[in-house]
């Protein structure tokens, strides 16, 4: 069975139905891929497999368990993590900061109300690890808003790794990178995926195309194709729209 | 706007230790520079108030504009437990921290899964309903007249028994009360729950997406705010002897939110104190000349919030980095850290 199973999908804001039908499974140990154009409702799916809404119907199960309609905290602490596509990070926090927050280890003291963070040497250690793996040792004391654009993007990796999760959600990594940043991305992504289950939202098909196991097409609020990269390459749909623009 | 992002260990540090020096000498000054010991009382008692409702303001980031009515509920049941309790003073300020704690916990429970605006006009709409109540229910308030004849109780140490009647000796029970109160905050704030609350302030969505439940974060500081306004209300109906309705209203909820925003509360744990400080300084030095003083202070307010939006204490921290940046080789003062 899968590690992830999202069936029957639904949600609606309004009179305007943003997802129709949504079946998709994600295997553990796997980087899955979800492609789409803008406004297919990409962002919104991801929004209702990690608890940021509601399905209308439809359930999600994760590892067994029956997560739908959960909130995020609680799906988080299931073993789900997620980056955001803009931004989301704390700004008047430091890098080293920003993950130490998002440490589980952290999150079991939060309400002790008398230690400081900054005495707890393994915390600190922890977050550091992490930060260098992302690619941002040197940075640590760094604050969010003095880093560049590119390191914020991998501190949004960071912070979502952080949460120690089995599954990472990461919705497009590379939007405004340039190619040298995204090459360094798809490194730490295929660093990444030896230990975590991976689902990303990917605009860029070289991008995708190069790190997927498999891939699913989402347009008008449904999975119209799926499939491993090179099936998908063949796909009539996925030729016809361009998406590929790989040929 | 944050506080300084590096965090203490300490539990004492140079600028608390000068808050204790300043408010433990007082009452041997403040008669030379013209003033007189009941405005100690006054400026401690406010200090605890504002220095409480900063952890949500100024940590969390939660407009709260109803506050005022945990000040006034927290004098009302000091007075309600002397005079149908128990006239014991730890007892009565007991039941004002316990009591107003309640009130703040059940208002909390509407509040917290808010933000921003509806937060701000929900808090605002509590404070209101809880105004009127105290306005209507004469026969536990009083309504207009206030709960009169609230007594000084004396303070009872086991081995002996201090009076309060006088109010250098009521400033010494608020000062011994503040001493404690802003080391524990002081810890508090720089705390890994106290990081939490600032995180929540930046970005409270990425909080819950990192795992924790936001709302119950909010629930809890809300609540412990109102535990702290509670507390500076029993000292204030002591301090008036009597309750009254006034510090509920809408005017003295915003005064509050204008003493934080004046001092700086969202870059400097000490914003609070500067700010309330200031306040009762202006009202009896500026008042002493003109009635319209609440005009100028107003007016110096919005100076400040078009000039520089940090308060005194965001005016303090310019001062003492550019201080440190003409003398290199040190680091920056830590005069106002937090």
């Amino acid at each position: 069975m899968a590690l992830f199973e999202a069936r029957g999908l639904h949600k609606r804001f309004g009179d305007q139905v943003v997802l129709e039908e949504i079946n998709l499974a994600f295997e553990a140990g796997s980087l899955s891929g979800i492609m789409g154009p803008n406004g297919a409702g990409k962002t919104t799916c991801f929004n209702v497999l990690t608890g940021r809404y509601r399905p209308d119907r439809g359930s999600v199960r994760f590892d067994g368990d029956d997560i739908t309609g959960w909130a995020p905290h609680r799906i988080v602490r299931r073993g789900i993590s997620r980056s955001f596509q803009i931004m989301n990070l704390f700004d008047e926090y430091s890098a080293l900061d920003n993950v130490v927050v998002a440490l589980p280890s952290v999150r079991s003291r939060s309400f002790d109300v008398l230690h400081a963070i900054d005495a707890d040497s393994e915390a600190q250690d922890r977050a550091e690890t992490i930060l260098d793996r992302v690619g941002l040792r040197g940075r640590e004391r760094v604050n969010v808003r003095s880093l560049s654009y590119g390191e914020r993007r991998a501190l949004e990796i960071g912070v979502a790794l952080a949460t120690d999760p089995r599954l990472l959600f990461v919705d497009e990594p590379t939007a405004g990178l340039g190619t040298g940043a995204t090459a360094r991305l798809a490194e730490l992504i295929q660093e990444l995926k030896r230990h975590t289950t991976i689902v990303m939202i990917e605009h860029d098909m070289r991008f995708l195309f190069g790190l997927a196991d498999r891939i699913s097409v989402i347009h008008w609020g449904q999975v119209i194709a799926e499939g491993t990269p090179d099936e998908l390459r063949e796909n009539p749909w996925v030729r016809r729209s361009n998406l590929g623009g790989l040929a | 706007m944050d506080y300084d992002i590096k965090q203490t260990t300490a539990w004492v540090t140079g600028p608390i230790l000068l808050s204790l020096v300043l408010f433990g000498t007082m009452p041997f000054w403040i008669e030379a520079v013209g003033l007189y010991q009941y405005l100690g009382v006054e400026v401690l008692i406010w200090v605890i108030f504002a220095l409480g409702f900063n952890l949500l303001l100024g940590y969390t980031g939660l407009p709260s504009f109803g506050h005022g009515a945990f000040l006034g509920i927290g004098a009302y049941a000091f007075g309600l437990a002397q005079f149908e309790v128990w006239p014991n003073l730890w007892f009565c300020l007991a039941a004002s921290v316990v009591v107003t704690a309640l009130f703040g916990a059940v208002t909390a429970l509407f509040l917290s899964h808010r933000r921003g605006i509806y937060f701000a006009l929900m808090s605002i709409a509590f404070g209101q309903i809880f105004y009127f109540i105290a306005s209507k229910w004469t026969d536990v308030t009083h309504g207009e007249d206030g709960l009169l004849n609230i007594q000084r109780l004396p303070v009872e140490l086991g081995f002996a028994q201090l009076s309060i009647r006088d109010n250098a000796e009521l400033y010494y029970l608020c000062f011994a009360i503040y001493a404690v109160l802003v080391i524990v905050l002081w810890r508090l704030t720089n705390s890994p729950f106290g990081r939490l609350l600032r995180a929540i302030k930046q970005n409270e969505t990425r909080v819950a997406f990192v795992g924790y439940p936001v709302t119950l974060y909010k629930w809890a500081v809300f609540t412990l705010s109102c535990a702290i306004a509670g507390l500076a209300g029993g000292l204030f109906a002591m301090a008036q002897e009597g309750a009254y309705i006034n510090v509920m209203s809408l005017q003295w909820s915003g005064i509050v939110v204008l003493m934080v925003l004046i001092g700086g509360g969202f870059v400097s744990f000490w914003g609070p104190v500067l700010g309330v400080a200031l306040y009762f300084v202006a009202r009896d030095v500026l008042g002493a000349y003109t009635d319209t003083w609440l005009l100028w202070f107003g007016l110096m307010f919005v100076v400040l919030v078009m000039f520089k939006p940090q308060g005194l204490a965001g005016i303090w921290q310019d001062l003492s980095r550019r201080r440190a940046a003409e003398r290199p080789g040190r680091t920056a003062s830590a005069g106002m850290e937090g």
